[in-house]
Order: structure tokens, then C-alpha cells, then sequence
């Protein structure tokens, strides 16, 4: 009893802080900030560290404009109706000024749609989903990742190259795997005339079964195989091609599984030359990406994940956009943010105006083995800007 | 082609021998105890995460698979054991399914803690030559690891089978499974008993969990990926058969195994729907015995309206919850819609499963279709709000009579799995339908009508509609149908013989819940502006059930006063802690243990008790 009473104290004078009226002063810039981080820890925990040494850099740096810039962070346990709830409590009781973060698709829409409702400036990281910057695009949400479309489109280039004929998609069923499968049928088709989509496998998330999966897909003898599968799935997934013999003579594009969340538990059993987008943390050696990679070591003394670099970019895209708006005011964050250019471990990427998508990029390379775990080589970086489509076309897609 | 059939029927048998070896567990837990182990995918999950710390600092080897798997065992049915006699043990005599309500809390501190001990990264065990070997057949190869788990899965079924056809404790086992009353009163020790069988599903899971590790990876998700299956085929084998688990194992691993070849999309729904089919065809499973008849325990008493003292209480606090909004800030205030949307939820599901005598594990069905409903209305055909909230509860009663026709049939465990398996079959449509709607991104923009979209008001009329409909619900438990209902409910025997029609009956019950149920879903869909698949997901149905037992079944007040401290509680955790799931957990389990008729219930008894000295 004793556990329940206390917690729900804590909780209860949580609430019962008054908000504190503030100056525009040296106060600082309060942002918000919401994602699974119980329903996803794998992804998330890495994210949250990456952010939090971009608070720390900035603050030591002095902030932005004299103001320090603070997060309050809320755990959504993956459900969209409760990150709605904790975006109202962060706008309405602790007075952020904007608000930023989301893993899942499906909570970014909502969260993206709670920004509109209340005229409120949201800064997606992670969700891929097209529909965020286009189909329910509006001004008061922006998007920092490359999306799923920009995802095919970074690979098909490689994918192409293959000369393969036939090929099947294995895709978790949910939109990010649909909308993969649908981007990379489409660019592929266009780039090689006479490519034929034979087969395709659509496992329920989490819940691959993946023997099944990849003796059904070995059946229809494919020359190539696109597979949009990640985390305990893929696991799964590689381990039962890998004894069936399903990638032995066959080339595999594999979108996300170059990231460290998703390729450190393939282990020994990594796949060879899969050709996949990621983040191929052993080997970069630029200035950026060093730097960030020794900072990051040294204060939470392990490796940063993909998640860690989407974290720390999110932070830095916020602080330049409000420093480009020049105020934490919505409507001038609103405008302001497009257009402004900001340092990540990647490089320089920026705001888009057209469809307030950042030009973020990923490296793509192929998979390969090294003292029995799973690295990237052959990469190259591939930045956003490059994957994206025409600016007409992002017309069409985007409501005015 | 033969021999894509051949590899296909093999990898099948693979994942139905895998799939036995976790429900075999779980149906000798509820066929002795009754107990709905929720937390049986927490032993499984402990199983693979324990196995990986053994089998990983071992050769890879056969001869030290074998060892650190039966370790695994070990370890697991000694925690198990430990489970129940630290825990379970004291709650036998509460009401039936509140262990579920506790093993859920079991559920949520397993959760933190497994991902304290182990940290968040998948735990890939590395697989040693001889696991990756795999044998020819035509040009396709079959991993042996497959066809040492198709061999394993008979060998576990006829140790089972021996222990408990030919040792005196396995016809101990037995017997409890029939009649446990009876076996009491002969003179065994039943605490023993229970031990035993706790720590033998446990190893059991533990046991599934390891030789679940050559195959993929210890994870913090597969506890809960892997408990509905294994209800599912508990349920189509019928509660408490080992023979039939296995048979239901075979007949779910094989059909899935084909249907992703057939219809890939398939997979999402299959083993719902297998289900529904077998339980509308034989309503005790595969190979279950029709439970015995017994007189409910807790039916004793009549339920009378409350007395005029409690009335006033309860007066006061809708009057204190109608005048909330001018001391409470914005975000209290959602907390409170959310709490007045969970109450009418929960009174629904109270009237069916406390009066009605019907527990539903697939509630949100109605919830959910009543929200789309709505959202439909509003976004697809351009309607008023108040006509979605007209249509949300009428769609929601009318799918609810037509599911209910089957569901009325069946009772116990398998009346609350049918209605499990029609809420998966509305989620899947709902998910897959994507040009209707959105699928998993849901239905956006569902804001209410002009006239409502200032909170404060959106909240009175919340709390209105919801304390309206509750109070229907309760005058019609008061009136001669619930009296009826509730007779049905008690002994249907004598409830047939003045005259009553008990499955007529439980239908009309079930269609109310249903429609009172999507008026809640549809005020939810306005409440947040959008609709989920998760509206009707299984946690969703998982959380009406915890309020209804955290209140109180056998109490008219329980549903409310569940839905405001489950809501409540979870709200606020969410928001205090990063380790909300340990906290609420342990809450959950503390509350059971103290108020084991539930927190209304055992409130109500309190009272009464204070009047009688």
C-alpha cells in the first residue's frame, strides 16, 4: 500500500506545481517531449541519451539567445490515446513551447494532428511515415527522418543494379511496411522495365513466423528479396533463411537493418551484401561523426545506436529553427523553422519550406561480417535531399 | 511442388510443437487451479532471458544445450513454485478471475524487471554448428532444429501422459481437474497440489522459452506475443486437456503454415479465427469435458439497491465531479473524461459479466467498432456529432446481437475467449481495411462539433451521457429483467423452470453491454480527436476487465469505482515514473491482496459489517 500512496503523492504534487509565470528573460525554452519508451526501449533509450547530451551541449554553449532550453519528457507505453492526453498535459499545464519526439507511425499522425488542433508547433523524429509531411502535412508539423519513401528511394539506385527479375517483399503488415513495399514496386519498376513482383509475405509485427515465412518465399524461387522486417522479427526472419539457404545466390535490399538497434542482434549470423540502409558506426571517421561518437562514449560509455543520432539531430534542428524564427512564438516558429540549417553527426542538413521534411539523409552499404558480428561496408552517405521527390509532385500530395 | 508441401507441413509441425509447449503449462495451471495465468508469457519470456544467461556461457554443444535447458527448467518451475506460495496461494477464495486481475500485475513487474536485469537490447543466443544443419528434401532444405522441436513436442505429451495416467500424483491431478471440492474433502493436502502444478507449468514455460532461443532471441516483447496464442490453444483444446493442447497445437502450426502461403495478410487473424470456428462447432474445445455445474458462491446474497446513505455518497460525487472542472487544471481535466468514458466501459462490461454471469475477454470490440462508428459518421459522411453519438451505441448493440447469438451458447472461459477471438476479427478488419480506415494510423480530425470543443463542456457532456447510461444499466439490473438475469445466472436449472429462457436473456444482456459499450467508444473518439485499431485491441478489452475487478464484480459500485482508480492510477504513474509498469503492477497486486472482493466490494462488506454490531 505504502509503494501506491507514496507514488501517487509524487504524482499528485507533480500536478499540483503552479505554473510559474515567467519572463521572456533567461527563463528557460520549454520543450516537450513524448515516445514509447517502455513499449519500444531498444530504439528509444538510445534516443533519449543522444538528446539529452544535446540539451547538455547547447546549455554549456549558452543556449539559444541567452535561454537555456529544458525537456520534460512522457513515456506514451506506445498507445496513441495516451501520448494525445500527455501532449495536452505538456501544452496545457507545463507551458512547453513546443513539442517534439514519437516512434511509432501511428502516434506521430496523432500527435502531428493534436499540433494542428491547437495551432502548437510539433517536431517529429522518428516516425517514418509519408503521410506526416504530405497526405496530412500542414504548417505546424515538421519531420526530421527520412521517410519511408525516402528510404526506397535511396536504395533502389543499388537495387537496380542487381538485375534481378523476380522478386518478393517480406514487410511487417502496418503501414510503414506497406508504404515500403509499395514506394520500392513502384521506383524499381520505373528503373528496370520488366521487373516482376512474384510473391509477398506480410508477418503481424512482432509476431513473425518466420520459418513458414521464409519457406513459402524459397518456394517461389526469387532472383531478389526486399525485406522491411526489423527488430526480434528479423532476428527471426535471418536465422531461418539463413539455415534454409533462402539468400545463398540471391541479392537482398533490406531497409533500416544497417542500423546498430537492428543489425548488433543478427551477430554472427549476419547476412553478407545485403544491401541496406543505416548508420555504420564502427568505421565513420569524419569530423562530425566522431565528434559525436567520442562525446557520446564518454558520457554514457557505449556506442551510439541510430536512435542516439535522431535524438541528438532533433534537438539541434529545434534550436536552429527557433533561432532562425528569432522567438518561441508558434506562428513565427511556424514559418521561421523552414528554411533553417543545422549541425548533425551526419553533416549539415535543413528544414524544407515545401513540406517541412529536414534534408537528413542515412548511409547506405551493404552488410558484412567482422569478427563475428554484423558491420556496414561500401557505404556512402546518401543525403535527403537526393531521395526526394519533385517539387510539383510534393504539391499534389500536400493539402495547401 | 510435393516437396514445398512436405517443408511446409514440417515447418508447421515445427511451430505447433513449439506452440504445445507453451499451453501445455498454461492448461495444467487452469485445470487444476482454475486460475487464468496471465503471467504465464512472463515464465516464458524468463524461460528464454534465463536461458540465455546459462546457454551463452556454455559450449555449443549439444550435450551443454541439453544441460543449461534443463537448468532453464529448473529454475523456472522453482520460481514458479515460489510464485504461488508467496502469492497466488492467498487469494484462492476470492472471487473467480480476480487471479487474472492479480497475475496481470505479475505481467507488469516482470516487465521493468526483466528489462533491469538483461537491459533493453534483444539477447540473440549465438546457435552452434549443429543448430544451424538442416536436411534436404527435393531442393529445399528443413532446419534439423525443426525436426528436433517435432520430436520434442510428443516426447513432452507422453511424459505428460505417464505423469499423469500413472502416478499417484498425476491422479491426484486428475481428480482435482474434475471435481476439486471433492478431492479436498478427501483428505489431500491441495496447497502441495497446487505447488506442484504451478511449478510444473512454469518449467513447462521455462522449458518453451529456452527452445525458443535457437530460433531467434530473448526479448522484451514475447511475453505478450506469445500468452493469446497460448490461450487460444488452451481453449480450442479444451481447458485442462493435455491431448487436446497438442491437438489444437497441430491443427493452429499446420493451418498457419499454409495460410501464409495462401493469403499472407492472413496471418494477423488466423488463429482468432480457427477459434471462433471450433467454438461455435464444439463450445467445450477440441477435447473438453463440459465443466461441472456449480452454484455460484458469491450469488448467495441478493443484491439489493443500495441503501439511502450510499445513494447520497454517490450523489456527492457525481456533484463533485460535475463542479471539478472550476478547481482542476486542463490536463485533470482529461483525466477525468477519460475516467468518465472508462466508467460507462466498465459498466457495460459489469453488466454483462457481474449480473449477467458472462466475463468477456474482447469487450473493446464494442468500444472500438462504437468509436469508428462515430468517426465514420462524422469524417465519411459528413454527420453531426450527436448523430455519431446516436449511431456509435445503435451499430455497436446491432454487432453485439449478431456476435452475441454465438456467444450466448458458450460459458466460462470459453463464452470470454469467443468474444476474444470476435474482437480480434474486428480489429484485423478494422487494420486492414486501410482505404476505409487508415488503418493502423487510424481515423484523424474526429474533433467534436463546434458547439463542444471547449473542454469544459465537452466534459459536462461527457460526464452526463456516461453517468446517464450507467444509470440505466443500473435500473436495469433492478428491474424483473436483471432480477431474471441474475436468477439465470445463479441456476439456470431453476431459472428454466419458472419459465425464463436464460440464453434469450444473456442475449439481451449482451446486446445492451454491447451498445453501452460503443456509446463509450464513441465519446473516446471525440475525446481524442482520433480512432485507433487500438481502440479495440486486446489491452484495451484487458484494461475494462481490471477495472470491473479492481472495483468489485459482485458490487453494482465496482465498475465505477475500478474505472476511477485504474484510470487514475495509470494516469498519473504514466506521468511520475519511468517504472510505471513495476509500480502499477505491484499496486495491483497489493490492492488484490487487501481487497479481494474487490475495492467496492470489500468496502460494501466493511460497512455492512458496522451496522450489524
Amino acid at each position: 500500500m505504502s509503494i501506491t500512496r507514496r507514488s501517487a503523492l509524487a504524482a499528485a504534487g507533480l500536478l499540483a506545481t503552479p505554473a510559474i509565470v515567467r519572463a521572456q528573460g533567461n527563463t528557460p525554452i520549454r520543450i516537450g517531449e513524448i515516445n514509447s519508451y517502455t513499449a519500444a526501449p531498444a530504439f528509444t533509450l538510445p534516443y533519449r541519451n543522444g538528446w539529452m547530451l544535446a540539451v547538455e551541449q547547447v546549455n554549456a554553449a549558452g543556449g539559444v539567445f541567452g535561454r537555456k532550453i529544458e525537456v520534460i519528457s512522457r513515456d506514451d507505453a506506445g498507445r496513441p490515446p495516451d501520448a494525445i492526453r500527455l501532449a495536452g498535459e505538456l501544452l496545457d499545464d507545463q507551458k512547453v513551447d513546443l513539442f517534439a519526439g514519437s516512434f511509432l507511425s501511428n502516434i506521430g499522425l496523432a500527435l502531428s494532428d493534436v499540433a494542428k488542433q491547437r495551432k502548437k508547433l510539433f517536431v517529429g523524429g522518428e516516425p517514418l511515415t509519408d503521410a506526416m509531411v504530405w497526405q496530412n502535412g500542414h504548417r505546424y508539423c515538421y519531420r526530421l527522418r527520412p521517410s519511408t519513401y525516402m528510404q526506397a528511394a535511396m536504395l533502389v539506385d543499388d537495387a537496380a543494379k542487381l538485375n534481378a527479375k523476380r522478386w518478393v517483399t517480406v514487410s511487417p503488415n502496418y503501414e510503414y511496411g506497406q508504404s515500403v513495399v509499395k514506394w520500392f514496386k513502384l521506383m524499381l519498376s520505373q528503373k528496370q522495365p520488366g521487373v516482376e513482383f512474384v510473391g509477398e509475405q506480410w508477418p503481424a509485427l512482432g509476431k513473425i513466423d518466420a520459418g513458414a515465412t521464409a519457406a513459402a518465399l524459397a518456394a517461389l524461387k526469387p532472383d531478389a528479396i526486399l525485406n522491411a522486417t526489423f527488430g526480434p522479427d528479423l532476428t527471426n526472419f535471418v536465422r531461418q533463411g539463413n539455415t534454409r539457404g533462402l539468400f545463398e545466390g540471391r541479392g537482398v535490399v533490406s531497409v533500416l537493418t544497417g542500423e546498430p538497434e537492428y543489425l548488433d542482434p543478427l551477430g554472427e549470423e549476419t547476412p553478407e551484401g545485403w544491401i541496406v540502409t543505416g548508420y555504420p558506426v564502427d568505421s565513420l571517421t569524419d569530423p562530425a561523426n566522431k565528434a559525436f561518437i567520442d562525446a557520446y562514449k564518454a558520457r554514457f560509455n557505449e556506442t551510439p545506436k541510430m536512435g542516439s543520432v535522431v535524438g541528438h539531430a532533433l534537438i539541434a534542428s529545434i534550436v536552429a529553427g527557433i533561432a532562425k524564427s528569432g522567438s518561441t512564438d508558434t506562428e513565427k516558429m511556424a514559418d521561421g523553422f523552414a528554411g533553417a540549417s543545422f549541425d548533425t553527426p551526419f553533416g549539415k542538413a535543413a528544414w524544407r519550406a515545401q513540406d517541412h521534411q529536414a534534408t537528413l539523409g542515412t548511409y547506405v552499404g551493404k552488410t558484412a561480417l567482422k569478427g563475428g558480428k554484423g558491420t556496414m561496408v561500401n557505404w556512402r552517405y546518401v543525403d535527403g535531399s537526393a531521395a526526394l521527390p519533385s517539387d510539383d509532385e510534393v504539391k499534389k500530395m500536400r493539402p495547401a | 511442388m510435393l516437396s514445398t508441401l512436405l517443408v511446409q507441413l514440417l515447418t508447421g509441425l515445427s511451430g505447433a510443437s513449439s506452440l504445445f509447449l507453451v499451453s501445455a503449462g498454461l492448461t495444467v495451471i487452469f485445470g487444476v487451479t482454475r486460475v487464468v495465468n496471465f503471467s504465464h508469457g512472463s515464465l516464458y519470456m524468463l524461460g528464454a532471458y534465463t536461458g540465455w544467461s546459462i546457454l551463452s556461457r556454455l559450449p555449443r554443444e549439444p550435450l551443454p544445450f541439453i544441460l543449461g535447458v534443463l537448468l532453464t527448467v529448473a529454475a523456472l518451475a522453482l520460481l514458479g513454485a515460489l510464485l504461488e506460495r508467496l502469492l497466488l496461494r492467498r487469494i484462492y477464495a476470492a472471487p473467480e478471475l480476480l487471479q487474472l486481475l492479480f497475475t496481470f500485475g505479475v505481467v507488469l513487474v516482470v516487465q521493468d524487471a526483466t528489462q533491469a536485469i538483461w537491459g533493453p537490447n534483444d539477447l540473440p543466443l549465438p546457435r552452434g554448428r549443429w543448430l544451424r544443419s538442416f536436411v534436404e528434401i527435393g531442393d529445399a532444405r528443413v532446419p534439423l532444429y525443426d525436426l528436433i522441436l517435432i520430436a520434442i513436442g510428443p516426447a513432452v505429451l507422453a511424459a505428460l501422459w505417464l505423469l499423469l495416467t500413472r502416478t499417484r500424483w498425476g491422479t491426484l491431478i486428475r481428480a482435482a481437474t474434475q471435481d476439486r471440492e471433492m478431492v479436498a474433502a478427501l483428505g489431500v493436502d491441495q496447497k502441495r497440489l497446487f505447488t506442484s502444478v504451478f511449478a510444473l507449468g512454469a518449467g513447462l514455460a521455462g522449458l518453451a522459452g529456452a527452445l525458443s532461443l535457437p530460433d531467434g532471441s530473448a526479448n522484451l516483447q514475447m511475453d505478450l506475443s506469445i500468452i493469446t496464442d497460448a490461450f487460444v490453444v488452451v481453449v480450442v483444446g479444451g481447458l485442462g486437456s493435455v491431448p487436446g493442447a497438442f491437438l489444437a497445437s497441430i491443427l493452429i502450426g499446420v493451418l498457419q503454415a499454409f495460410g501464409i502461403v495462401v493469403l499472407p495478410q492472413a496471418t494477423l487473424v488466423l488463429v482468432f479465427v480457427i477459434m471462433a470456428a471450433v467454438l461455435v462447432v464444439r463450445p467445450n474445445g477440441l477435447l473438453g469435458r463440459p465443466q461441472a455445474i456449480r452454484e455460484n458462491p458469491a450469488s448467495t446474497t441478493l443484491i439489493r439497491p443500495a441503501e439511502p446513505a450510499l445513494r447520497w455518497l454517490g450523489l456527492a460525487a457525481l456533484i463533485l465531479a460535475a463542479a471539478a472542472p472550476l478547481f482542476v487544471g486542463p490536463f485533470l481535466l482529461s483525466v477525468l473524461t477519460e475516467m468518465a468514458v472508462a466508467m460507462l466501459f466498465a459498466a457495460a462490461l459489469h453488466f454483462m459479466m457481474g449480473p449477467g454471469g458472462m466475463a468477456s475477454f474482447g469487450h473493446a470490440a464494442w468500444f472500438g467498432l462504437g468509436a469508428y462508428a462515430a468517426a465514420l459518421a462524422v469524417k465519411g459522411l459528413a454527420l453531426p456529432m450527436t448523430a455519431g453519438l446516436l449511431i456509435a451505441p445503435l451499430l455497436a448493440g446491432t454487432a453485439a446481437a449478431l456476435f452475441g447469438w454465438f456467444v450466448v451458447r458458450l460459458s466460462g472461459v470459453y463464452l470470454a475467449m469467443l468474444t476474444l477471438a470476435f474482437a480480434q476479427i474486428v480489429w484485423a478488419v478494422m487494420f486492414q481495411a486501410v482505404d476505409l480506415t487508415g488503418g493502423d494510423n487510424g481515423i484523424l480530425g474526429v474533433w467534436p462539433a463546434q458547439w463542444a470543443t471547449d473542454r469544459l463542456v465537452f466534459y459536462w457532456l461527457t460526464l452526463a451521457l456516461c453517468t446517464a447510461a450507467t444509470l440505466v444499466l443500473r435500473t436495469i439490473l433492478y428491474a424483473p429483467f436483471g432480477y431474471a438475469l441474475r436468477g439465470a445466472r445463479d441456476s439456470e436449472l431453476r431459472a428454466a423452470a419458472i419459465g425464463l429462457d436464460a440464453t434469450r436473456l444473456r442475449h439481451a444482456a449482451f446486446t445492451i453491454a454491447g451498445a453501452a459499450a460503443g456509446l463509450a467508444g464513441s465519446l473516446a473518439a471525440f475525446s481524442k480527436g482520433s480512432v485507433f485499431p487500438g481502440f479495440i485491441a486486446i489491452s484495451r478489452s484487458v484494461d475494462a476487465l481490471l477495472m470491473v475487478l479492481l472495483g468489485g464484480v459482485q458490487s453494482m459500485a465496482g465498475p465505477i469505482v475500478g474505472a476511477i482508480a485504474y484510470t487514475g492510477l495509470f494516469d498519473l504513474l504514466l506521468l511520475a515514473t519511468d517504472q510505471w509498469r513495476a509500480v502499477l503492477g505491484l499496486s495491483i497486486i497489493v490492492l488484490v491482496l487487501a481487497f479481494p472482493q474487490g475495492i467496492a466490494g470489500t468496502a460494501h462488506r466493511l460497512w455492512l459489517r458496522g451496522k450489524e454490531a
